[in-house]
C-alpha cells in the first residue's frame, strides 16, 4: 500500500491543477504557432487565480513550478504581491496582459509560458526524466539536462558498479569459507559459524562505526601497516570517506548473506562425488570445476542475488563511509525526501530502483524459490 | 576434511593456502567488532589506539571509563571534554529504542505467528502470492520502503509519531517471524490439532495448549529477530520520527555524522554484547527445537 502510494506520487501532478485550473484551461486554447504570447484570457485567468488563491496552496504549487524552470517562484511571488495591491485599491486593470507585463517583463518571455505547458496535465513523466538527467524543452521534447545538473545517470552507474563489485568480492571471500564450514564436522562448523552469525546479528551502525575506526588515517589498519614498516608515516593510506571504504565495509556487512545460502547448498552435496571424479582420473582442479562447482550454482545465484539486491539499495554505509564520491542512489532518495522535499523526484527514483529490484526478485524466485530463504 | 597422507606437496600448499584464506575471512568478519572494545575504554577523545594503551607494561592512566559515564548521562568534571558534548540523549535513546522495539516485537510476533499458521495449512489458496507479499519488506530496499511509508503516513498524519514508527517497524519485522515460525511448523504434526479438537478443545484452547508449546522455540527466535530488526533500524526512524524522538541507532548516526565522539564506541560495545547474548539464545533454541523434532520422528 505505501509502495503503491509512492508510485502514484511519482507521476502525480494534480496539486498544481487545483491552484490554476482556469489558467490551464485557457492555456490549452493557445495556438503556439500563431501567437508568440498567450492570449489575453490566459493572463486574466492567472490574475484572478493569483488574487483569490490560498497562500499555502500557491506556495506548494510554486515549488512544483520551480522544478520545471527556475525563476518561477520569485516571478509569481512578485506578481502576486502586485496583484493583491491592485485588488486592495480596487483598481482592476483593463488589459490584464499589459498589467502583468508591466509588473514584470518576464511575463513577456515565452520560455516561461512554454515551461507551463509541462504542468497542465494531471499526470507527468517529468520526474522520471529528471531521475535519468533528462528534462523537457520548449516543445515538450525530452532533452539532456544542462551539464552541471547531470548527476543521476552517473550515480545509477556507480550504484550498479559498487553492487557488482561487492557481490563479486562476497563471492570470492564467501565461497571458500562456506566450503570449509560445510565440510568440517558439525561440532567445529557450528563453532566457526558464530564468526559468520555474530556480524549478522550486530547492529549495522556498529559495524559501520567499527570500519571507520579501522580504516581512518590514524586507524588500526594504517597503524599496523606503519608499525610493520610497509608504509611510511606520511604515506598513510586514505581508505575511508571514499569508494574504497564503501567497498570494504559493504563487503564485510553483506558477506553473511552470501555465506549462509552457499553453506546450506554445499552441506547437502555428497562428498563422494569429488572422490568418485578423482577415482575416474580427474585431477583435483578438474574434478572441482566439472563436478563440485556446477552443484553449487543454486547457492551462488541465491547468495549473489541477495547480496546484489541488498547492495543496490544500500544507504546507511555509503552515506557514512562513502564521503563525497561514495554517494549512491539511496543517498539521493533520502536527500530529496528530507532536504529538498522534492517528493515527486524521490518517488520516481524509488520507483526506478524498485523496478530493478522486481526484476532481480523475479529472477531469484525463478532460480531458488522465495520460500527457501533461511535465517541462521 | 584433513589431507590424506598421500597428498602431494602442491596439494599441501593449496590446502594450507585455503585454510589461511578462510582464517583471513573469519578475521575480516569479526576483527572490526572487537577492535572497538578496547578503544571504548581509552582516555583520549579520539577514536584511536593511543601510545599509552599499547605500551608494555600497561599504563593505567591511558585507560578509563569516562566515556561510559558520559553515555549514562553522568556529566561530572572529569567526564566533560571540550570536544565531546555530554547529555542524557543516549539514555533517552536507549529507553525509546527498547520501548519501540518491545511493542513492535509484541505486535509483529502475534501477527507473524498467525500468518505462519494460516500459511502452513495444506489447502491455503494463493499461498505463494501471500508469502511473497509478506516477505517483500525484507527484499525491497529499506530506503524504498521508508520513502513509501513516509508518503503514505504523511497522508494519514502518522509521521513524527511513535505510533507511526512502531507500525513501520511491525511491517519490517513480521516477515522474520513468519519465516522462523513456518520453519518450525514444517516438523509439526497436524494430526495433533485434529486429536485435540476431537477431544473437545475449542480452537483457541488447542492453540495455547497444543500448538504453542511445540512451536515456542520458533516463536521466540522469530521474536528475537523482530526485536533486533526494530532495535537496529535507523532509516525509518530518521524519516518518520521527529527530532526529539531519539533512538540508539539515530543517536549513533548523529554521533558519527557530526560529533565523532568516543561515546559511540561505548554504545557500540554494549550492542555487540547484546548481540552475543541474542545469538546464543537463538542458537540454544534452535538446538532444542531440533532435539524435540528428532525425538518425535523416531
Amino acid at each position: 500500500m505505501p509502495i503503491g502510494d509512492m508510485l502514484l506520487r511519482s507521476v502525480d501532478d494534480s496539486q498544481i491543477n487545483t491552484v490554476f485550473p482556469k489558467t490551464f484551461e485557457e492555456y490549452r486554447k493557445w495556438d503556439k504557432s500563431k501567437d508568440e504570447l498567450p492570449p489575453e484570457e490566459v493572463y486574466k485567468a492567472l490574475f484572478q487565480e493569483l488574487a483569490s488563491g490560498d497562500k499555502v496552496k500557491v506556495g506548494r504549487a510554486l515549488t512544483r513550478m520551480n522544478y520545471s524552470k527556475s525563476g518561477w517562484k520569485s516571478l509569481i511571488k512578485k506578481t502576486s504581491r502586485a496583484i493583491k495591491k491592485a485588488v486592495k485599491k480596487d483598481e482592476l486593470p483593463d488589459n490584464y496582459k499589459e498589467f502583468l507585463i508591466e509588473t514584470n517583463e518576464k511575463w513577456a518571455d515565452p520560455t516561461y509560458w512554454y515551461a507551463m505547458g509541462q504542468m497542465i496535465n494531471n499526470t507527468t513523466s517529468i520526474y522520471y526524466w529528471n531521475a535519468i538527467d533528462r528534462t523537457f524543452d520548449e516543445n515538450l521534447n525530452v532533452v539532456q539536462q544542462e551539464e552541471n545538473r547531470r548527476v543521476y545517470v552517473q550515480t545509477w552507474i556507480k550504484t550498479l558498479k559498487v553492487s557488482v563489485y561487492v557481490t563479486a568480492f562476497c563471492l570470492i571471500l564467501g565461497f571458500p569459507v562456506a566450503h570449509l564450514l560445510a565440510n568440517l564436522p558439525l561440532r567445529y562448523s557450528n563453532l566457526l559459524m558464530i564468526f559468520v552469525l555474530l556480524p549478522f546479528w550486530t547492529s549495522l551502525l556498529v559495524r559501520t562505526t567499527a570500519w571507520i575506526v579501522m580504516l581512518q588515517q590514524n586507524g588500526v589498519i594504517n597503524g599496523v601497516l606503519v608499525w610493520l614498516g610497509i608504509i611510511s608515516e606520511e604515506g598513510r593510506l586514505s581508505m575511508v570517506y571514499n569508494e574504497t571504504g564503501t567497498l570494504i565495509a559493504m563487503t564485510q556487512i553483506l558477506l553473511p548473506f552470501m555465506i549462509l545460502p552457499l553453506y546450506s547448498v554445499m552441506r547437502v552435496i555428497p562428498k563422494s562425488h569429488m572422490r568418485a571424479a578423482q577415482n575416474l582420473g580427474a585431477k583435483p582442479a578438474m574434478a572441482f570445476w566439472k563436478v563440485y562447482l556446477p552443484q553449487t550454482i543454486p547457492g551462488m545465484s541465491a547468495g549473489g542475488l541477495l547480496v546484489f539486491v541488498l547492495a543496490i539499495g544500500y544507504f546507511i554505509t555509503p552515506e557514512l563511509v562513502g564521503g563525497k564520491d561514495g554517494k549512491l542512489i539511496g543517498s539521493w532518495i533520502a536527500y530529496h525526501l528530507k532536504t529538498t522535499l522534492n517528493w515527486g523526484l524521490t518517488a520516481a527514483l524509488g520507483a526506478i530502483l524498485l523496478g530493478f529490484m522486481l526484476i532481480f526478485y523475479w529472477l531469484y524466485n525463478k532460480i531458488v524459490g522465495i520460500d527457501n530463504i533461511k535465517l541462521g | 576434511m584433513a589431507l590424506p597422507s598421500y597428498a602431494t606437496p602442491i596439494q599441501r600448499t593449496y590446502y594450507y593456502a585455503y585454510l589461511f584464506f578462510c582464517a583471513f575471512v573469519f578475521f575480516f568478519l569479526v576483527a572490526p567488532l572487537f577492535a572497538i572494545v578496547p578503544i571504548s575504554f581509552s582516555v583520549s577523545p579520539f577514536m584511536v589506539f593511543t601510545e599509552g594503551m599499547l605500551a608494555w607494561p600497561p599504563e593505567p592512566e591511558a585507560w578509563s571509563t569516562r566515556w561510559y559515564r558520559n553515555m549514562i548521562g553522568d556529566c561530572s568534571a572529569d567526564v566533560v571534554s571540550t570536544t565531546v558534548p555530554c547529555s542524557t540523549k543516549w539514555m533517552v535513546g536507549t529507553v525509546n529504542s527498547f520501548y519501540i522495539g518491545i511493542i513492535a516485537t509484541a505486535i509483529a510476533t502475534g501477527l507473524g505467528t498467525m500468518a505462519a499458521l494460516g500459511l502452513s495449512r495444506p489447502h491455503m489458496p494463493y499461498k505463494a502470492l501471500i508469502m511473497s507479499i509478506l516477505i517483500s519488506p525484507m527484499i525491497v530496499p529499506l530506503i524504498i520502503t521508508a520513502a513509501g511509508m513516509f508518503f503514505f503516513y504523511a497522508r494519514i498524519n502518522l509521521v513524527y509519531t511513535f505510533t507511526g514508527v512502531i507500525l513501520a517497524h511491525v511491517a519490517l519485522a513480521t516477515p522474520f517471524v513468519v519465516i522462523t515460525v513456518t520453519a518450525t511448523l514444517v516438523g509439526f504434526d497436524m494430526n495433533m490439532v485434529k486429536a485435540s479438537q476431537s477431544l473437545g478443545a475449542k480452537p483457541l484452547r488447542t492453540f495455547f495448549k497444543v500448538i504453542m508449546p511445540l512451536i515456542l522455540p520458533g516463536i521466540i527466535s522469530g521474536a528475537l529477530f523482530a526485536f533486533i530488526t526494530s532495535f537496529d533500524e535507523v532509516v525509518i526512524v530518521m524519516f518518520m520520527a521527529s527530532i526529539d524522538q531519539l533512538t540508539i541507532p539515530k543517536q549513533m548516526w548523529a554521533g558519527i555524522r557530526q560529533e565523532i565522539s568516543p561515546v559511540i564506541l561505548c554504545m557500540a560495545t554494549c550492542l555487540v554484547v547484546l548481540s552475543i547474548i541474542l545469538l546464543t539464545t537463538v542458537e540454544l533454541l534452535r538446538r532444542r527445537s531440533e532435539r524435540l523434532r528428532g525425538i518425535k520422528s523416531r
